[in-house]
């Protein structure tokens, strides 16, 4: 990684960051002038003027002094001015995308994010982009608002309903950057996690004509390992626990091989082809007690992928 | 304050006051006597405050481990809704004007009561009516929009918004006749010879907020009404899948509650003032810079809604103009904390426990506006949006400021209040308590937001762990802090030391009649003949 990041700011992990970082340690030093100005004066008056005898009168009698109020009004003003200047300017820099950049299309719901590149394929939770090259999500919701955050990059924007909104970055360098939603939207709100996977760019190239992204075969891998790794990557953790209790789906623990009545009055045996129907048509069968609140996963998930999911639902006993 | 002395009891010859002239509970629920109003308003606004902070415990205690702690998501999330309904709406805003004002303003203007008596106890009745119709929604099942109510979700999920969203625009009327009375009462019921140029500066701030507060009111009451609409009739306004545009919700609620920020902290900045003078036995450095400082705070309040929505899809043109304003209404705050800090300059300083909170408020306050730079500035606001620096600049200025002064100024008339003082010592500690508990909260806050702790999370990245525990440790420590305060205050009541009429040696009116005041304040309207803050120095009277 470029920078390791400071007390104050994650790792510089696009190319703007190192201006917005700038800014806020302009800004972080103006906070720390005026603050040990202000405490210092304060402190110092406070010690010097203390009251020693229940008499005592204040030994001075001024009101007023037009020079230091008209200073201490004019100085923080062309402070101020200067932090509206040039915080404009990054704003611009960061809401411009190139003109070139790769676009991706970004469709948010509760609680997860979906990515299509433009050969047509789909990403669920997993971001990918190439490094050095910049990138424009265009962003919509299919429900509520979200927002879409990567510290690393200090980028965000809400994600809205019936309007695009849109953000770029350019990644230095290969590796995994964490995007949180930073709108409230419900239950399932802090688990809305995604990464992005920034792959240098023939890899990421390679991977854009073949179509199949990295991770989405999952060659040699124990299925039920890779499962329980996606249970969290695409956030089934938000609906549906492991250890019996209930969220806003059921849960998965012995779930495999239970009969379960639906709310048209029908049985179903959970097995694999009813797991993989609820995954890819949620809302063709629903387990009585619980609201068709389920999104579809449908090209969203490699088959490897949903074969891992339930082998580790199996092996939940 | 030299004033005739007709109006005033003789020292030592106590007579009947307000609390002792009528007997039984009849007698408070049907008051139209402020001081009593002051008293009923504060009862209750502490009541809810015991509330909110018990929710604020809740959370962090929830936020101590990631993932589940002492409860799942949907509970945390109507606590933390919670937490900050309760401390809004039903604390932070009536707090100050309603609580304390009631009681210090017509004393302070030397009348003896506000200008419509019968329209105070309204507001009264109409505030406990929106808190009982806000609890009720609690109780029916709770609400986890959040206290800002976004649509769509709010007009997407179940449970009682409605009854909420209802409760808020009750409430509202109550600041309203609030602030219309006291409108009235500062232009029509000042004593002779109080001008405009003599009134404390916490009539000029209470002045400034219930302009606020009227004008403000009724947009909140508009939007929520229209949110309402929208649940019950499905008129399509803010919710997209019925052709509504869910971002103009953010700027009808931005646009009441932004300038309500300014309802929130404008009183308290009256409440320094008045403590600073008083503790330092020192006019006010810049009276006129103070003043109408509140007021250019009052009308530019308005304009600055557009930088809680930089992020939100508004143009960028739109982000640019709100930035702008929002520095404009960063510099009279700037005025107004080193107005307060030019006050010490060689004063007498006293560090008196209603000091201790005024002293508090300065560093505090100073933090939290100042890292307001970082949020009104685009670039860096991007990054720091919705994020736990949000979190911990809003509590800086909301607790660390009015929330301070609040306590300062209890402190402060609790004597004039209750005619009776409380155990300096325990007091002191209580505060210094606070001071170190609420900067381990907070101050750690500021690091986990900037690093990226998103707000409203139940559930958090490894990386913040060590963090959240430790500000949740502060939470414990500012719990005891109340806590103690509590114990000294109710204990003071029975067994405190009687208060003289004076016991700061402050400057005007209300420290000028017996404590606690009779009945109608004053035998006669006094005549006033200087400022307020005209205390006698070594070098002569004050110069202006």
């Amino acid at each position: 990684m470029a920078s390791s990041g400071s007390f104050w700011m994650p790792e510089q992990g696009s190319t703007i960051a190192a201006d917005v970082d700038t800014l806020f340690d302009f800004i972080y030093y103006l906070n720390v002038i005026f603050f040990v100005l202000i405490t210092a004066a304060t402190i110092y008056f406070v010690v010097k003027y203390k009251r020693k005898s229940d008499d005592q009168l204040a030994s001075s009698n001024v009101g007023h002094n037009t020079a230091l109020e008209a200073a201490w009004t004019f100085v923080p003003l062309v402070l101020v001015i200067i932090c509206f200047v040039w915080g404009f300017r990054v704003f611009l820099d960061q809401s411009v995308a190139p003109a070139n950049a790769l676009e991706v299309q970004v469709k948010a719901e509760k609680w997860k994010w979906n990515f299509q590149y433009s050969n047509g394929s789909q990403t669920l939770n997993e971001l990918f982009a190439p490094a050095g090259r910049p990138v424009k999500l265009v962003m919509s919701s299919k429900d509520v608002l979200h927002s879409f955050f990567v510290p690393n990059f200090r980028i965000k924007s809400d994600v809205v309903p019936n309007r695009y909104t849109s953000v770029w970055f350019e990644a230095k360098e290969p590796g995994d950057y964490q995007i949180y939603c930073t709108e409230y939207c419900g239950t399932g709100h802090s688990s809305m996690l995604a990464t992005v996977k920034v792959l240098p760019a023939e890899e990421f190239d390679k991977a854009m004509l073949k179509g199949e992204w990295p991770g989405q075969s999952g060659e040699g891998r124990d299925p039920v390992e890779w499962g329980k790794e996606l249970y969290v990557s695409k956030t089934c953790n938000a609906c549906h626990s492991v250890d019996g209790s209930r969220l806003v789906g059921p849960s998965f623990k012995g779930l495999f091989g239970k009969d379960e009545k639906m709310t048209d009055g029908a049985t179903v045996k959970v097995d694999e082809n009813y797991i993989r129907e609820s995954i890819m048509d949620p809302n063709a069968k629903i387990v009585e007690g619980y609201a068709p609140a389920m999104p579809s996963f449908a090209g969203q998930l490699s088959d490897g992928q949903t074969d891992a999911l339930i082998a580790y639902i199996k092996s939940l006993k | 304050m030299s004033m005739t002395q007709a109006g005033f009891a003789h020292e030592g010859a106590q007579e009947t006051n307000y609390l002792q002239a009528k007997k039984g509970l009849m007698s408070w629920l049907y008051t139209v006597d402020h001081k009593r109003i002051g008293v009923m308003y504060l009862a209750s606004v502490l009541s809810t405050f015991l509330l909110g902070g018990v929710m604020a415990l809740l959370v962090r205690a929830e936020l101590f481990t990631a993932g589940e702690t002492i409860m799942g998501a949907d509970t945390y999330n109507r606590v933390f809704t919670l937490h900050g309904l309760v401390m809004v709406f039903l604390f932070i805003i009536p707090a100050i004007p309603a609580a304390m004002g009631n009681f210090v303003l017509p004393l302070m203007l030397g009348a003896k009561d506000v200008a419509f008596p019968r329209l105070n106890l309204a507001s009264f009745y109409v505030y406990c009516v929106g808190t009982v119709m806000a609890l009720y929604a609690v109780v029916a099942g709770g609400v986890d929009t959040g206290w800002t109510f976004y649509t769509p979700y709010s007009a997407s999920v179940n449970g009682p918004v409605v009854m909420m969203t209802m409760a808020a625009f009750v409430l509202g009327f109550s600041s309203i006749f609030t602030g219309l009375n006291f409108i009235v009462t500062v232009h029509k019921m000042r004593a002779p010879g109080l001008t405009w140029g003599r009134l404390p500066l916490m009539v000029w701030a209470l002045y400034a907020t219930s302009i606020i507060q009227v004008m403000a009111t009724p947009v909140l009451g508009i939007t929520l009404l229209l949110l309402a609409m929208e649940r019950v009739l499905h008129v399509g306004i803010f919710d997209p899948a019925m052709g509504g545009d869910p971002v103009l919700f953010q700027h009808f609620f931005w646009f009441y509650s932004h300038p309500a920020v300014y309802i929130m902290i404008l009183p308290g900045m009256g409440i320094m003032s008045e403590l600073v003078t008083t503790f330092s036995r020192k006019t006010i450095f810049g009276y006129r810079a103070i003043a109408l400082s509140s007021i250019a705070i009052a009308v530019i309040s308005f304009l600055v809604w557009g930088h809680h929505m930089f992020v939100s899809g508004q143009s960028v043109y739109a982000g640019m103009i709100f930035s702008f304003l929002t520095f404009l209404v960063a510099i009279p705050s700037a005025i107004k904390v080193l107005n307060w800090t030019a006050t010490l300059y060689k004063g007498s300083i006293s560090l008196a426990a209603p000091m201790q909170w005024a002293l508090q408020f300065l560093i505090l306050f100073t933090i939290g506006g100042l890292t307001g730079i970082f949020l009104g500035t685009l670039g860096t606001d991007v990054h720091l949006h919705d994020t736990y620096f949000v979190v911990a600049h809003f509590h800086y200025v909301m607790v660390g400021g009015t929330v301070t002064a609040f306590v300062g100024g209890l402190h402060y008339w609790w004597p004039k209040m209750f005619g009776r003082m409380y155990n300096e010592k325990l007091a002191t500690v209580s505060s210094i308590l606070f001071f170190i508990g609420f900067n381990v909260t907070f101050f750690t806050q500021f690091v986990m937001g900037s690093q990226g702790m998103p707000r409203r999370y139940y559930n958090y990245v490894e990386k913040f762990q060590t963090l959240h525990q430790i500000s949740t440790m502060g939470t414990w420590l500012i719990g005891a802090a109340f806590l103690l305060m509590a114990g000294y205050l109710i204990a003071s009541l029975k067994s405190g030391a009687k208060a003289p009429a004076n016991p700061w040696g402050a400057r005007s009116l209300e420290w000028a009649i017996q404590s606690p005041p009779i009945e109608h304040n004053f035998h006669e309207i006094p005549t006033v003949q200087e400022g307020p803050y005209e205390y006698p120095t070594t070098v002569g009277p004050a110069k202006h």
